[in-house]
């Protein structure tokens, strides 16, 4: 708050919309770097000699394909395929993990999970009060951490981690994010992270690095078409109505939802999650109806403009036959029917970087 | 510090009269709300309004935003710079950032609304 930011409340916390202006956020985290506090992320930890059967059993990737420093995109899906949350799997050891969660589903999850642990080896703890989350992402965001870690974070690959200090406070880095720039996410002790901040703002600083909230983080995020819980992805969505075919494991023999998610990979759906650009100048959001000759077929699940395109783009579930890039519907919009068409997604994709770095 | 030379109404608007017209625009304090503006609905000239009633939007990337009408009258002229410069609103919202003139249909109307002491007071809270 002692850098001017613009505050809101969500889910329990209080936190920042915005800095000095969304736009300006969004495009340095493209063109520079950005610095997120996300600390209001839950964390779970699950130990124990059945960590590793409990996990293969309440999510659908297969977490046995993680070893040690390997993270992993991931779901809790319900009986029906559908999603409890989307969520990142660590695994720290062979039967050490560190799950990372909605901050608006965290007592859900928490809840969720306990109870189905009652039958295997197992705890599940809530560290969510341990961990405060920093996100350093962008072109330049190397650049700007590597002086305050004492190794070098070139050879810290894609969707893998490590335990480093960050300015000598002991932490755990990954190279992952939900901003489809390069970048790094650093879980530091709670009581760190403010001071944290001031650091990584001002290492960052010859780099351009600006702070930013919860509206460029919404932006960045949809332009790289990832999922937002309670938008996108929900109890009623299944995980490959949602277009996250790809995290569904066949070859894990059992887990919850796997009938439904295995026909749906076979046999399609009868409806998907695609992304749309609207034709015009008014911006479709989440709850508006799709439309098909004046009939509804599907809603916006989110929605807004895009600083990187400047177009207004969005997701919606729309029916299968309608879902191809190409195809015309009106979003309502206030009682109008504005012009949209489905567009192939990620609606941006950074480009491949010109200089030698590391892996991807 | 906001503008003497107009008035204000609850819903963020401001109203400058000159004579029998007037121009109307959002204050400052809704633009940052709003935060970075993408597009403007500007009214259509003949429009008739009614205290309250819609005259368009002010829609930013994170937000939509009805602009009332704070008296009632006629629109006679709307901010067609604001078309391709939307931005204009957050930059200048009291200057170049003005929304629409409306042709008052009782100028004594404007006496209601709150003046820049009573406005800064509104929003402090």
């Amino acid at each position: 708050m002692n850098a001017g930011a613009k505050m809101v409340s969500f889910g329990g916390w209080h936190l920042p919309v915005h800095f000095g202006g969304l736009i300006e956020e969004h495009l340095a985290v493209r063109a520079r770097a950005g610095l997120f506090d996300v600390s209001h992320m839950g964390e779970a930890a699950v130990r124990g000699p059945q960590s590793l059967e409990f996990l293969q059993r309440v999510t659908c990737n297969d977490v046995g394909s993680l070893s040690p420093g390997r993270v992993q995109y991931n779901a809790l899906t319900t009986q029906k395929g559908t999603f409890v949350d989307d969520l990142l799997v660590y695994r720290l050891a062979a039967d050490r993990f560190l799950l990372v969660i909605n901050a608006a589903c965290t007592a859900k999850d928490l809840s969720w999970l306990r109870s189905l642990a009652e039958e295997f080896e197992v705890e599940v703890e809530d560290e969510s009060d341990r961990w405060a989350q920093l996100a350093i992402q962008g072109p330049y965001a190397a650049e700007a951490l590597q002086p305050l870690v004492p190794r070098p974070l070139r050879e810290l690959g894609y969707y893998r981690f490590i335990h480093v200090d960050v300015d000598s406070v002991p932490c755990l880095v990954s190279r992952t994010g939900y901003t489809g720039e390069r970048g790094f996410e650093i879980y530091a002790p709670a009581g760190e992270a403010a001071r944290l901040w001031e650091v990584l703002l001002d290492a960052g600083a010859a780099h351009g690095l600006l702070p930013v909230g919860l509206g460029a983080r919404d932006t960045l995020r949809l332009e790289a078409k990832l999922a937002l819980y309670g938008n996108d992805i929900d109890e009623t969505t299944t995980v490959v109505e949602a277009d996250l075919g790809w995290i569904v494991k066949p070859q894990k023999r059992e887990f919850l939802g796997r009938d439904v998610l295995i026909r749906q990979l076979e046999g399609g759906v009868s409806r998907k999650l695609v992304g749309f650009e609207m034709l015009g100048r008014r911006v479709a959001r989440q709850g508006h109806p799709a439309r098909v000759d004046g009939r509804t077929v599907g809603r916006v699940t989110s929605g807004s403009y895009s600083p990187t395109l400047k177009k207004n783009i969005g997701l919606a579930y729309l029916p299968t036959e309608l879902s191809r890039p190409g195809s015309g519907f009106q979003v309502e919009i206030r009682g109008r029917a504005e012009p949209a068409v489905v567009v192939p997604t990620p609606f941006y994709k950074r480009p491949k970087r010109s200089r030698p770095a590391g892996n991807e | 510090m906001y503008p003497t030379d107009r008035r204000y109404s609850k819903d963020h608007e401001w109203i400058a009269v000159d004579g029998q017209v007037a121009l109307v625009g959002i204050t400052d304090f809704a633009q940052q709300e709003l935060g970075d503006i993408v597009y403007v609905e500007l009214p259509q000239n003949g429009q008739q309004v009614k205290v309250g009633d819609v005259l368009g939007t002010i829609e930013s990337v994170k937000a939509v935003s009805e602009i009332l009408a704070p008296v009632a009258g006629t629109v006679v002229d709307a901010n067609q710079e604001l078309d391709g410069k939307p931005e204009t609103v957050n930059e200048d919202p009291h200057g170049s950032g003005w929304y629409c003139k409306l042709q008052l249909a009782d100028a004594a109307e404007v006496d209601s609304l709150l003046d820049a002491e009573a406005y800064q007071k509104l929003i402090a809270e």
